[in-house]
């Protein structure tokens, strides 16, 4: 969760989509309550399930949204020794990063993300949830400016 | 559209790797034909490679899933190919969309079927069935969850 106020919106996205760095760069401007939930499609995308660990082990030392930040910042870098570049410059412990990583714990987690998305009817990323109603795609300008009022 | 309660019309359409599946074959198990359009369309995610994801939550409940496009074989091979399916893709090719006609999903205007779900049951009854409204709209698996519990939904 990301935001101190404002309209709660909830994203299903995966870091090696386009239109999801796109989306990312959008809401960060607007004044909003954000929560982003892993939907990696790996037959599309085949780092995006990595990357969602990679986001999450950066969490569990307190550091997802800057990892989160990071990934989306930069789509042309995604490999493993651009993951533990990235892990050093936010400062982390890479041994235990690569730990979490690959933890079951994480995998699951992740997993839960993916299937409360699918249950959510979510078939194409980015996809908003604003108020309960699901938007897939870039948001449009209409739905930007009324998140803008606040 | 085919209604639930009749029974599915059978086909005769060959897969990826060029072998005959005929209706009669899926007997006993129950099966869910995904009408797409067309392979390799454009969007960010894929419908099957969605359901690719859920293949095996599927299969945990008996159910196996099939698409259906008017692509050929060979289209549905490097298809598969390129988004790593294991989901059989069956070639409504010649004479092309009969079955997409026969399940009341072809769509005249693009020459393609729709994009639709029909669940049959192991009796070869349809059980279920949905159409989107527009090509664009891609069906949510959560439907095919949902009509498998219909208590649930």
């Amino acid at each position: 969760m990301r935001g101190d106020s404002g309209p709660l919106v909830i994203e299903y996205g995966d870091y090696e989509c386009p239109y999801c760095a796109r989306t990312d760069r959008l809401l960060a401007e607007l004044p909003i309550v954000r929560v982003f939930r892993h939907f990696p499609v790996p037959s599309k995308h085949p780092r995006a399930r990595p990357l969602a660990l990679a986001a999450e082990a950066a969490g569990r030392q307190g550091r997802f949204w800057e990892m989160h930040d990071s990934l989306f910042g930069d789509q042309g870098h995604l490999d493993d020794p651009h993951l533990w570049e990235r892990v050093r410059g936010l400062g982390l412990d890479l041994e235990r990063f690569e730990a979490d990583r690959r933890s079951p714990e994480l995998d699951e987690r992740v997993t839960r993300d993916f299937h409360s998305g699918v249950r959510a009817g979510v078939m194409s990323t980015p996809t908003l949830f604003v108020d309960g109603e699901a938007c897939p795609g870039v948001p449009k300008p209409e739905l930007l400016e009324r998140l803008g009022r606040g | 559209m085919i209604e639930p309660g009749s029974p599915a019309p059978d086909f005769k359409l060959r897969d990826q790797d060029g072998l005959e599946i005929s209706l009669d074959d899926l007997r006993g198990q129950t099966v869910v034909l995904v009408f797409y359009p067309l392979d390799f369309s454009p969007v960010c995610t894929d419908q099957l490679s969605i359901y690719q994801e859920l293949a095996a939550d599927f299969e945990s409940r008996g159910v196996k899933l099939y698409g259906v496009s008017v692509d050929s074989a060979f289209a549905h091979k490097a298809f598969q190919e390129k988004l790593n399916l294991t989901i059989p893709l069956l070639a409504d090719f010649e004479p092309k969309g009969e079955v997409a006609k026969a399940y009341g999903v072809y769509n005249d205007d693009y020459g393609t079927a729709q994009r639709a779900l029909v669940m049959i049951g192991p009796d070869g009854v349809v059980q279920w069935a949905y159409c989107s409204p527009s090509p664009l709209e891609i069906p949510g698996a959560n439907l095919i969850f949902d009509a498998l519990e219909p208590s649930a939904a």
